[in-house]
């Protein structure tokens, strides 16, 4: 089985790239910084710490994603360090499958840095406060729930690490970075396509908006940061769903960038 | 014997045009037979068809038309791909591996067991002379360098057939030398060779057979002796200290004096003609010999023949 050896190359070559050290530096920079800002609103400190902690991990995590993942399958091509790998006893599939698990093995390591990152600034706030403080908290500051948006947060990750994958099998670099955050934006403001016949009054329009809604992928419940941190119940029947959208999802795009890169040519 | 690879009227077409997409064609019907166990050269001009006809091999590109078996198997075959090497180009690799890593990873996709890896990595590094540098990343390699991990990672299976795409680009004069001793050497251990090349010089002095591609046709194949007319052509006579007045003396016997220096000339004489007596001439006059030789056709004659018949109007 060819495809685990391809995965830890991929990772092994993602974590030696600086585009990743930088990404990951300025995340928990921006955690550590978290904790200053947090002392400018009082009683809304953990909140703010959490908050920004949160944004971090997604915002760099999705740059991480889209980079590193298109990088490493159209920059491939381009460069044509995949003439030497298709050479070897390789199918073009287990090449594809491949390059996605190291690059969620690259994300996983990432977030989890990140995650951690946020973890120690809270612990540290939590240290240093008095109980009077903690009374206003709505969430302890080291709530485990904070794992479940993390999850989620990788999740939508690995779904858009899909999306980057997709395009460059096909595309080259460039665009294929812009349409994966095209796609990331638009998968986050998605809901609007569904109601779309409620602010137009044309039939086919709202038809279209409605086919988009179904095709384009839906973002949007990823999104459970600010439930976590105002200490609302996320149910596990709910991440399971939304789990298994993101699975179904996930292994659409990877069977079509299968196809599609099973039958191009290299020129 | 046996044929290590075998093409049957393989054709590749190209769209080309950003909005009225037309065919172009880059492979034009080739059809070919390499023999197990013989160095093949495959020779054109630049534009030929000579990369895409190494890419439809390797199935980095589908066919339009025709096809092509490397060892008795359709090109594509795990199976067969196991028993290959490949040596793209140009060849680019990772950034951030080090050459061992790289090697290590490519011989991982084989199955070898890591001891056996380490043996192998080790040994070629050796054999392409960048032992020195394989705790080095890639991104710091200098292109004959990164040539020589291409060559090293086309070995790393002890490959029946290798296929070299131009594997001389980017190499100094004692790197060229030391990669025609491992060809000859892979020949030796029974192994087919397949490369590309438009330096001729590397043809002649490894190929038993060779093919010539030009415009995306097969203008000739065969044996070197059979494809070159072995008679001689002309005498070339190196004289120096001959004044211009004994030149002209020599009148037509002389084809063309083409001077090299200060009474320094390069004579040709035509082969009816016996040098013997021209020469005996330049010496009454105060001339000395400098060399003597023989004109006979050289590849690049036959190449420069090929491609004009051909008419590819690309080069």
């Amino acid at each position: 089985m060819v495809v685990p050896k391809i995965a830890v190359s991929v990772f092994r070559e993602s974590v030696r790239d600086k585009v990743l050290y930088n990404l990951v530096f300025f995340a928990v920079l921006l955690m550590a910084a978290s904790y200053l800002i947090g002392q400018l609103t009082a009683g809304q400190e953990v909140k703010i710490m959490k908050d920004l902690g949160l944004a971090a991990t997604a915002v760099f995590g999705l740059f991480i994603a889209v980079f590193i993942g298109i990088g490493l399958v159209s920059k491939e091509v381009e460069r044509r360090s995949i003439y030497a790998l298709l050479s070897k006893p390789v199918r073009r599939e287990e090449l594809v499958l491949g390059k996605y698990a190291g690059l969620v093995l690259t994300l996983v390591i990432n977030v989890s840095v990140m995650a951690i990152a946020l973890y120690a600034v809270l612990a540290y706030y939590d240290y240093t406060v008095t109980g009077l403080a903690r009374e206003r908290w709505e969430a302890p500051a080291l709530d485990p729930n904070l794992l479940k948006a993390v999850a989620m947060i990788l999740i939508e990750l690995m779904l858009v690490t899909a999306i980057a994958l997709f395009f460059s099998t096909f595309s080259t670099p460039m665009l294929s970075a812009v349409l994966t955050f095209g796609l990331y934006i638009i998968g986050h403001f998605n809901a609007d396509l569904k109601n779309f016949e409620q602010v137009v009054e044309s039939a086919p329009a709202a038809w279209l908006a409605r086919a988009l809604y179904y095709v384009l992928p839906n973002l949007a419940p990823f999104d459970i940061k600010a439930d976590i941190v105002h200490g609302r119940a996320v149910s596990l029947g709910y991440m399971a769903w939304t789990a298994g959208y993101a699975a179904l999802y996930i292994g659409t795009l990877l069977i079509l960038s299968m196809l599609i890169f099973s039958r191009r040519d290299f020129k | 014997m046996s044929a290590a690879i075998l093409t049957e009227d393989l054709s590749k077409d190209y769209a080309v045009g950003f909005w009225r997409k037309r065919p172009y064609r880059a492979l034009d019907r080739l059809s070919l037979e390499v023999r197990t166990g013989e160095i093949f050269g495959f020779l054109g001009p630049n534009g030929a068809g000579k990369t895409t006809t190494l890419k439809l091999l390797m199935q980095l590109v589908f066919p339009t038309s025709g096809r092509a078996e490397i060892l008795g198997r359709p090109v594509g075959d795990i199976a067969a791909r196991r028993r290959i090497g490949y040596l793209a180009e140009n060849p680019y690799f990772y950034d951030y591996l080090t050459a061992e890593e790289l090697l290590s990873y490519f011989a991982s996709l084989f199955g070898f067991t890591a001891a056996d890896r380490k043996a192998r990595v080790a040994r070629l590094l050796d054999q392409v002379g960048i032992a020195g540098e394989r705790r080095l990343q890639l991104r710091k390699f200098s292109k004959g360098m990164l040539q020589r991990v291409g060559i090293a990672q086309a070995l790393i299976n002890d490959p029946e057939v290798v296929f070299l795409d131009e594997p001389m680009s980017g190499l100094d004069p004692l790197g060229r030398r030391e990669v025609r001793a491992l060809m000859l050497r892979l020949r030796d251990e029974g192994r087919t060779v397949f490369f590309s090349s438009h330096i001729l010089a590397d043809a002649e002095a490894l190929c038993s057979r060779v093919a010539i591609l030009a415009g995306g046709r097969l203008t000739a194949t065969g044996a070197l002796g059979d494809m070159l007319a072995f008679e001689v052509r002309g005498w070339e006579l190196v004289v120096s200290d001959l004044t211009p007045g004994a030149l002209e003396k020599l009148g037509s016997r002389v084809r063309r004096a083409t001077a090299i220096a200060d009474k320094r000339y390069t004579l040709e004489i035509a082969p009816d003609m016996a040098p013997e007596r021209v020469l005996a001439e330049v010496i009454a006059a105060g001339g000395r010999l400098v060399s003597l030789s023989p004109i006979r056709e050289t590849l690049e004659d036959l190449f420069v023949r090929q491609v004009a018949v051909s008419g590819d109007r690309r080069w």
